[in-house]
């Protein structure tokens, strides 16, 4: 974990509620894909924590969907506006398992993690297969980008305007060895149901600090009470819970 | 023993500032960015005789200048606290720390608070008794002065630790429940606790934390706080642990000149985890902007005249 200055290099929207942030700063406590940052705002009390979509060099790639105040207030910042960020959070994805072919599945505003993870499951000479889920073809971004990295993209979405009319689970391919996912909680448990391995999954709660000290975002698994922010937010499909 | 210097019930802090239970967890994750070590000491996860997982979620939600929790005491339990947290805490901390403790019976204070009096690195036991009372119709131990008195009386019968009472701001007199523990035996006073607080998601109608009601801290009851504090020091005459809304070193001038001999930070951890390291850097300036030589001389020196 890191607390440091971050200045906005780039702030623009990309799809419908949807911005892409590229901000310059010391990137040195980014270390897995799946990892988050947490965002302190002018006039906001708590921080706003985004997963991290991309690291190169010293700039952070954030994509984040305008829900509320906060992350509205984000969309109108200008170039140059500096930004504390607490960097480094989250245990984020483990790569060891993936096999030759693994299978990543992005559901609207959690796409943005799939990306560093392809890319390093790519320089590790994997096949990487995406799936991206959106409600409509105004949602969509990245399917482009993820092509240029070289994996095998399909999109869905849910009204058909775009790729595969439904879900991601209708658009899943016919072999894969691991899967890896983030999205809403009906993809979640819809996955978890269609998937024939193992994989890991990329929660969200409501957080107090983002870093393990206040409990606010804990959850119980199969193998104990975990922290979202700390212990995960990526939790393996063998120890998730299903409330229900 | 440097300017900022205090002693609360008889253990030297080299410091007044303690990070408040609930805020800091056990320690170890505010050590991985800076020594905690430079801390008065502070006041670790509150420990129950069980372990709990606590309230359903979303426990957290956003407040103007604050924000609301209802984490509803997750722990693993006194016996855990003491064989896995308390080891990983004394790597990372080398000081008499402060011990949290709720329960739901006086004699769940008391079995909680005889193992943690065997702890050689606890320095003082604190005592929450904003818990509902499951034996007293689920009243909160402090909302009652003689429910109250009961848990202090229990605790301090199976402990020699100096044992420091944290009290709710939910009553309408707090310094009769000041009064009561001090009465009966109780070493210091610790205030406030959360202020039970609420939020409506205007969009789904429905409330923002799972719980519906939880604990509103943060900035913005800073002044709500003071004033206790200020009561309390009026009423008793044993050290008082302030906080609430503390995230300035001037606030921390202002806890002690309302009566604080030390001062808890909560929330502003939660939000910047470097906060007390800061406050304990910035004390010294702010003290020589206010002609402050030693801190301990302006505990309670709120001039009235």
């Amino acid at each position: 974990m890191q607390d440091s200055i971050f200045t906005i290099i780039e702030n623009k929207k990309i799809a419908k509620d949807v911005y892409r942030m590229l901000l310059r700063g010391d990137t040195s406590a980014v270390k897995n894909a799946g990892e988050f940052v947490n965002i302190q705002l002018d006039g906001f009390y708590l921080r706003r924590p985004i997963s991290v979509c991309d690291v190169e060099g010293d700039v952070l790639t954030l994509i984040y969907k305008v829900v509320g105040k906060g992350t509205a207030a984000m969309s109108e910042m200008p170039e140059g506006t500096q930004l504390k960020l607490l960097t480094g959070l989250g245990n984020g994805y483990d790569l060891t398992p993936a096999g030759d072919e693994p299978l990543l599945v992005g559901g609207g505003v959690g796409v943005p993690p799939m990306y560093l993870l392809a890319k390093r499951l790519l320089a590790q000479g994997k096949t990487v297969h995406v799936v991206l889920g959106f409600n409509t073809a105004d949602e969509v971004f990245y399917e482009d980008e993820f092509r240029s990295l070289g994996c095998d993209v399909t999109v869905a979405t849910v009204d058909g305007s775009r790729g595969v009319k439904g879900f991601v689970t209708d658009a899943l391919p016919s072999h894969y060895t691991y899967f890896y996912t983030c999205g809403p909680m009906p993809m979640f448990r819809a996955l978890y149901r269609a998937t024939v391995t193992s994989g890991q999954f990329s929660f969200e709660e409501r957080m107090g600090c983002g870093f393990g000290a206040c409990m606010g975002c804990s959850c119980k698994t199969i193998t104990g009470y975990k922290r979202i922010c700390k212990d995960g937010p990526v939790l393996r499909k063998e120890e998730i819970l299903w409330a229900d | 023993m440097g300017r900022l210097s205090v002693n609360l019930c008889g253990i030297e802090l080299d410091n007044p500032i303690i990070p408040a239970s609930g805020t800091f967890g056990y320690g170890y994750e505010f050590a991985e960015i800076y020594d905690i070590n430079i801390l008065g000491t502070f006041s670790f996860k509150g420990t129950t005789r069980d372990p709990r997982f606590g309230n359903p979620t979303p426990r957290i939600a956003e407040c103007t200048a604050g924000m609301i929790n209802a984490v509803g005491l997750q722990n693993p339990g006194v016996d855990k606290v003491i064989s896995e947290e308390l080891p990983k805490l004394k790597k990372c901390f080398h000081k008499p720390v402060m011990a949290n403790v709720s329960g739901f019976s006086v004699e769940d204070y008391a079995y909680t608070c005889a193992l943690l009096d065997k702890e050689p690195q606890v320095g003082w036991l604190e005592v929450n008794v904003s818990c509902p009372n499951v034996h007293g119709g689920g009243m909160s131990f402090g909302t009652d002065p003689q429910a109250a008195a009961e848990v202090v009386a229990a605790v301090k019968a199976v402990t020699s630790k100096p044992v420091l009472v944290k009290l709710s701001p939910n009553v309408t007199d707090i310094a009769a429940i000041a009064k009561a523990c001090e009465a009966a035996g109780a070493d210091g006073i610790s205030l406030i606790n959360t202020l039970l607080g609420m939020r409506i998601d205007l969009k789904t109608r429905k409330p923002v934390i799972a719980n519906t009601m939880g604990g509103f801290s943060g900035p913005a009851i800073f002044p709500v706080a003071l004033r206790m504090v200020y009561q309390v020091a009026n009423a008793v005459n044993i050290p008082i642990v302030g906080g609430g809304g503390v995230s300035t070193p001037e606030n921390v001038l202002e806890m002690m000149l309302a009566g604080a001999t030390a001062v808890e930070v909560g929330a502003q951890n939660l939000i910047d985890p470097m906060a007390c390291k800061k406050l304990v850097e910035e004390l010294p300036a702010a003290m020589d902007t206010y002609k402050i030589e030693n801190l301990k001389d302006l505990i309670g020196g709120v001039n009235n005249g």
